[in-house]
């Protein structure tokens, strides 16, 4: 896979320049070590070698959520729930690791990376977080924010995209994302000071425009035709599968929970029996171990639905990629039109004759001829112009195909993780199923031994 | 083979057989075997209504034939109940399905519901045949073999209305007294019969609502399944693995199908018929208290010189022999009672465990499959890895 071309800004230099507040390292030994990671990622640009220390090196964990009060923006109490991230780094030789960094980020700030990576690398389909709000609830779940069921599954999720992040080998030597791990401080100004203060907004702002705006391409590259189809049905068939994945939760839920009854009425009625009392009173112990089990089962089936959810938003990213292709070919085809035309334009003038309408050709036959000296102006402006248009066209053609190539490469990339992932998701799925029987196995063995002796 | 006469259909599991020999005190050799099928809609000018047919097969003396084949409607089964709690009184009659079904709004000609009460219907006459005293009875004998028109006859036979209004107004009349002192046998009986009702209405709810609760269960996996089929169709490389997980899921559905019939065949009808038992219980004892409440009356009578002393202790007499008969019968029907209602119920839980055991196995079963199919090697190291 080959390396986007690396914007020196947004990339940090090659390591060991920034030592994470270890003197000795095993960063500097482990050099080649490292390189292997790079490798992998396939390079032979230089500034790769001795870096993915990112990914060997250190780890990144999402390991607390507080609930926190503050004033926002408008100085009104809020209350929010604040994760801890914290920066090991993994000592060679023996594996263990050293806390280097650990700040406290909300959500929100971690949507501000988002939407900056999205901005700065769009070739690149980039992690999603987890979902702001709480969907594809069954009943038991609660869709509050600020339940610690929720909260915990958030966390998870927020470590899961920051290692994503630095598992990619592009995004990972990011200078924000190592700001946003490391420096505490991580407000919008600081951000603008080291983008540039109004390049941030603008292009977040002219990117949305651009989302929204409806335009026809005529030549699309025809992989991204197929790429944002595809995104499109992904998105729609986890969509309902989790819909119904969590009506299915609910009602074995309710299986569950019902044969708890049992119990109660069991016990009770043991009460009155001589022979059948023992048999009854232990069945019933059992039928109230099997209506708890379902809390675990659906705890962990939640798991697989996080997974799911992943991916659901992941096909938001990719159609994103799709989406900025979709300009660049606009915007490209727009520039040559835009030319052809200016040319025509010259020709016209040049030759004297006049196919294209143009308000100065009509006021010109209204209102008499112009004379050679303003023609010639006239076509020295065109002839720059033209000249102009054609360099520009040249670039942003070299940029497109630059474009193309470079997220073609993540792509690829992102189809073999989503491949590997989900197959992986649906057997952990399938043993947890089978685990889930296991132990219904075992409950109803024992409730049938009980009423064999009553 | 050994016909079960408690099941509606054969065979029954190989371990209610065992229970239902081991506890049976009844002849050795069962001479009467009944079954209840067919039903059949009937339309005439005032009224719709089903009757069954009954098939009787017996090497009874008393009978005139050994087989016999009649065709019955509820009506006459409750015309039967009737008789049969006449002559025994503080026998515990076997319970018939009730009427009909308000809650849930079950129409009367409804498939499940007729079969429901065909399946009852089956139970109580031969609960009936099992019972050493009631067996013998004329009136179950005459309900077996006579045509319709024989029947009718039979019917208007008996006791005349005048004479039966008087029994009633001298029952009603002692059961308002109520009985002064019940034997303390009777007395722990009431107070099991009362709990025992309670709890087993509340098993009775909870069972229809697992069956319910199971239903939806069921609706929605039916739902769940295709859709991994439709995802696909979208994939190149997951194909296989999404519709494994897909034909997981419809086997699942079907082992839950599976569990569904079970619980309906072997629980609910079971826990119902104790539900009307545990009714049927409660008229009993109540009649019991009127036998003897009458006797109190007439010894109250004697103390107070009311009547004819004479008249008055031969009534006695009568009394308290007709007293110690139904404190016996009830006694020995409720020993035998009380057993068959374990047996009936253990062996009824027992087959809803197994049930339950079954469809477990049959679920991690295909799941099983999965994972040895869709692991390839590098996979199921990294699942070694993981657990």
């Amino acid at each position: 896979m080959e390396q986007a071309p690396l914007d020196p800004e947004r990339q940090l230099p090659p390591a060991p320049l920034e030592p994470l507040g270890r003197s000795d390292a095993g960063l500097e030994a482990t050099g080649g070590e490292e390189a292997e990671g790079s490798r992998d990622a396939g390079s032979g640009v230089d500034t790769m070698t001795e870096n993915n220390f990112w990914l060997k090196k250190i780890e990144i964990s999402v390991s607390e959520a507080e609930k926190r009060t503050g004033r926002n923006a408008m100085n009104m109490q809020e209350t929010y729930t604040a994760y801890l991230v914290e920066t090991r780094s993994v000592e060679h030789a023996d594996g263990q690791s050293v806390l280097t960094d650990s700040l406290w980020r909300r959500y929100s700030e971690f949507e501000l990376l988002r939407n900056y990576l999205l901005v700065y690398y769009p070739h690149i389909v980039v992690p999603p977080l987890p979902e702001k709000r709480a969907e594809f609830v069954w009943h038991k779940l609660s869709a509050d924010n600020m339940d610690p069921d929720f909260v915990e599954r958030r966390r998870i999720g927020l470590e899961n995209f920051l290692l994503r992040i630095a598992s990619h080998p592009i995004l990972c030597r990011d200078k924000i994302f190592y700001l946003f791990l490391t420096q505490a401080i991580l407000t919008e100004i600081l951000w603008s000071s080291q983008i540039g203060p109004t390049e941030f907004y603008y292009s977040a702002d002219s990117r949305l425009k651009a989302l929204n705006a409806t335009f026809r391409v005529k030549n699309p590259d025809k992989r991204f035709t197929e790429l944002k189809h595809y995104s499109d049905e992904l998105q729609s068939v986890i969509s309902h599968l989790l819909r119904v994945r969590a009506r299915v939760a609910d009602r074995l839920y309710g299986v569950y929970k019902v044969h708890g009854n049992y119990g109660r009425v069991f016990s009770e009625w043991s009460a009155i029996e001589k022979e059948m009392g023992d048999g009854l009173q232990s069945a019933g112990h059992h039928m109230d171990v099997y209506a708890s089990s379902i809390d675990d089962i659906l705890e962990d089936e939640e798991h697989y639905a996080d997974q799911l959810k992943e991916y659901l938003f992941y096909a938001e990213a990719l159609r994103a990629v799709c989406r900025k292709h979709e300009l660049m070919q606009y915007d490209l085809e727009m520039a040559a039109q835009d030319l052809a035309s200016k040319k025509q334009q010259c020709e016209e003038l040049a030759t004297g004759t006049v196919r294209t309408f143009s308000l100065k050709g009509m006021t010109t036959k209204l209102f008499g001829q112009e004379a050679p000296e303003q023609r010639e102006a006239r076509i020295k402006v065109l002839e720059e112009q033209i000249n102009e248009g054609e360099q520009q066209l040249k670039s942003k053609n070299l940029e497109g195909r630059e474009f193309v190539k470079n997220a073609w490469a993540d792509i690829e990339r992102f189809k073999e993780q989503k491949n590997r992932d989900l197959k992986e998701a649906l057997i952990s799925y399938a043993v947890m199923q089978i685990s889930m029987c296991k132990k219904g196995i075992q409950v109803w063995t024992n409730a049938k031994e009980c009423f064999s002796k009553m | 083979m050994d016909m079960n006469s408690f099941s509606p259909m054969m065979p029954t599991s190989p371990l209610s057989m065992i229970n239902q020999i081991k506890f049976e005190d009844e002849p050795d050799v069962k001479d009467l075997f009944i079954t209840v099928d067919e039903p059949e809609s009937h339309v005439t000018t005032i009224e719709t209504f089903i009757t069954y047919r009954i098939i009787t097969k017996t090497s009874r003396g008393e009978f005139d034939s050994s087989e016999f084949e009649v065709r019955r409607r509820y009506q006459d089964f409750l015309w039967l109940k009737g008789k049969l709690e006449e002559a025994h009184p503080t026998l515990i009659i076997p319970p018939l399905p009730e009427k009909f079904i308000v809650k849930g709004m079950v129409e009367r000609f409804n498939e499940d519901f007729i079969e429901t009460r065909r399946k009852a219907l089956h139970k109580f006459l031969n609960r009936i045949a099992d019972h050493p005293t009631l067996t013998f009875n004329e009136d179950f004998k005459v309900f077996l073999t006579a045509q319709a028109w024989e029947l009718s006859s039979h019917k208007k036979q008996g006791p005349g209305l005048l004479s039966r209004m008087g029994q009633t107004v001298r029952a009603v009349a002692s059961s308002m007294r109520g009985v002064k002192s019940r034997p303390e046998e009777f007395m722990e009986m009431n107070t099991f019969i009362e709990m025992f009702s309670q709890k087993v209405n509340l098993i009775d709810k909870i069972s229809q609502r697992i069956y319910k609760e199971e239903r939806e269960y069921f609706d929605e996996m039916k739902e769940y399944g295709p859709i991994y089929i439709l995802w696909s169709a979208s994939e190149d490389d997951l194909v296989d693995i999404l519709k494994d997980v897909s034909s997981c899921i419809d086997r699942c559905c079907k082992a839950t199908e599976k569990r569904m019939a079970g619980l309906s065949e072997a629980l609910l009808p079971v826990v119902h018929e104790y539900v009307l038992y545990s009714e049927m219980l409660m008229g009993v004892m109540k009649r019991r208290d009127q036998i003897q409440a009458e006797l109190e009356s007439r010894l109250e009578a004697l103390t107070y010189k009311k009547a004819d002393t004479d008249l008055l202790t031969e009534e006695i007499g009568k009394l308290e022999d007709k007293v110690e008969c139904a404190n016996n019968a009830l006694k020995a029907d409720w020993e035998r009672w009380k057993l068959n209602m374990q047996n009936d119920l253990k062996s009824a839980f027992t087959d809803v465990a197994e049930e339950n055991i079954h469809y477990y196995e049959q679920v991690s079963q295909t799941e099983e499959y999965l994972i040895n199919l869709d692991s390839d090697l590098f996979l199921r190291e990294d699942l070694d890895n993981n657990f």
